[in-house]
């Protein structure tokens, strides 16, 4: 009924952003060693962890909700340390969500270059760790396609961040929820605006990694 | 949350079924889709799943139900969304009378609502006599309060409240949770903190430590009425009847006995007089 406030939205904005992106950055963290490691190595039971990383790419959103809040609740194992209905424990639930995806793009990224390459560069004389650095320079591509469709999926789901933020205004609420609960009142108003702040929120974020990763694009391989 | 959405589109979309079905009577008992916008209360205790069926076997009237806030279930009535209302929100629902979009309004049933908080008591409501000193206390002692914030019944009675105690509520003590009556004594149960809830939801929602603190008192009653939508499309014919049956002898008896087997108490308590 009412149009959201200007200081209303842009705490949504920030918090939204807040969380996504630093569950991005943590998934990112996570995520690109361990799927650099799942392409490259060859141990027993890879296969194995693949295809479990692969099932997560399409772990549902509120199954890690639901399993999230149970863990964080009072009662809950980890219910301690104060975590749930706050801005860390959504962090948390979106770093699981967004973890399993960008390692499972990075692995297959890192499958899809050259099989000689490796050798190539050990032969050159590279170490470990320039090994590593230049086969993401030559992926990065799909590397960064995996963090933006991390950040996609985080930015963009509604069940984990109501299980496990509980929507509460001022402290949890975000974009996502906001929505639901303005449509849950009959105000799709607000509920539209808040719709489009959040695929502009989305273009943002999209466009800069977007001119990270197209910069140099056209360069030679070798 | 995503259940309320799901209904508001149902809602709107069957209304053009719903519309049909009374129009072609031909002389005999209204028949047809019927849509009862109702309040999460009556679905969340498992009375609608009691009356719904019920009063279909005694007419040839279907019924759909959505179970939203007092305050949307008012406005899909308004917008003629809706054939017939069960509600709880005296003031709204008076207003939505004299702007015309109901025929008739009757009293049904009345439950009661309840303060309830953590084991502790720590901001001491219990003793504190009646239900606005006790949110005085809460404010006082600035003891965490879950507020649905949702345009609900039941959120409308909490406001009243806070206003007859004389507190613009507000600050860190004050969560707005802006959800439905179990996420949000959920959530007051894990933040310790207090919240104002129907009986009947609150008995029916599981894995709570919360207690009831404070009941009973003029102010804590929660009147329920059958309002019959007035408006061009609706089906009136079974409407009527509707209202007709929840507010007859055999309806009341239902709704008076109705979860005592399961919670040892009734939820709701009779009110319409014999017609």
């Amino acid at each position: 009924m009412n149009p959201p406030g200007t200081a209303l939205l842009w705490e949504l904005i920030t918090r939204t952003a807040t969380v996504s992106v630093s569950a991005t950055a943590i998934a990112m963290a996570i995520g690109i060693p361990a799927g650099t490691a799942l392409g490259l190595l060859r141990f027993r039971g890879r296969r194995g962890a693949a295809a479990v990383v692969n099932t997560g790419m399409a772990l549902p959103t509120v199954v890690v909700g639901l399993v999230v809040a149970l863990v964080l609740f009072r009662s809950g194992p980890l219910g301690s340390l104060n975590l749930i209905y706050t801005v860390r424990g959504m962090i948390i639930a979106q770093v699981l969500i967004a973890a399993p995806l960008i390692t499972g793009i990075t692995m297959a990224a890192i499958q899809a270059l050259p099989d000689e390459l490796p050798d190539q560069l050990r032969a050159l004389g590279a170490n470990r760790r320039q090994l590593v650095l230049r086969l993401w320079l030559e992926a990065r591509l799909p590397l960064l396609a995996a963090v933006m469709a991390g950040f996609g999926h985080a930015v963009s789901e509604v069940g984990a961040a109501t299980m496990v933020g509980g929507n509460i205004h001022g402290q949890t609420q975000v974009l996502t929820t906001a929505i639901v609960e303005d449509v849950g009142k009959g105000d799709f108003r607000p509920a539209l605006a808040y719709g489009a702040v959040l695929l502009a929120l989305a273009f943002v974020v999209n466009a800069v990694l977007t001119s990270v990763q197209q910069r140099g694009a056209g360069w030679a391989r070798f | 949350m995503t259940r309320r959405c799901l209904a508001v589109v149902l809602a709107s979309a069957l209304v053009a079924a719903a519309g049909c079905g009374s129009r072609s009577a031909n002389g005999g008992a209204p028949s047809g889709q019927m849509i009862l916008a109702t309040t999460t209360s009556t679905r969340d205790t498992g009375l609608l799943d009691a009356l719904v069926p019920a009063f279909q076997r005694s007419s040839k009237c279907s019924v759909k139900t959505v179970a939203v806030g007092s305050g949307q279930a008012i406005d899909l009535g308004a917008r003629g969304q809706a054939d017939v209302l069960l509600v709880h929100s005296p003031a709204a629902e008076q207003a939505f009378m004299q702007q015309g979009h109901g025929a008739s309004r009757l009293a049904v049933m009345h439950n009661d609502f309840v303060l309830v908080g953590p084991p502790g008591d720590p901001a001491k409501t219990a003793g504190a006599g009646g239900i606005v000193p006790a949110l005085k206390a809460i404010a006082r002692t600035k003891s965490p309060f879950a507020s649905r914030a949702d345009d609900s019944g039941t959120n409308t009675k909490e406001l009243k409240l806070w206003q007859q105690a004389a507190i613009t509520p507000g600050g860190g003590w004050y969560i707005k949770t802006g959800q439905g009556m179990g996420p949000t004594l959920t959530i007051a149960s894990q933040k310790r903190a207090y919240t104002l809830s129907d009986r009947g939801t609150f008995l029916a929602t599981n894995n709570l430590e919360s207690e009831i603190l404070v009941q009973r008192g003029q102010e804590l009653q929660n009147p329920y009425h059958v309002i019959v939508v007035k408006h061009a499309g609706t089906n009136v014919g079974c409407a009527r009847v509707f209202s007709r049956w929840i507010t007859s002898v055999p309806a009341q008896r239902l709704i008076g006995s109705f979860g005592k087997s399961r919670y040892g108490q009734a939820l709701f308590h009779p009110d319409a007089r014999a017609q």
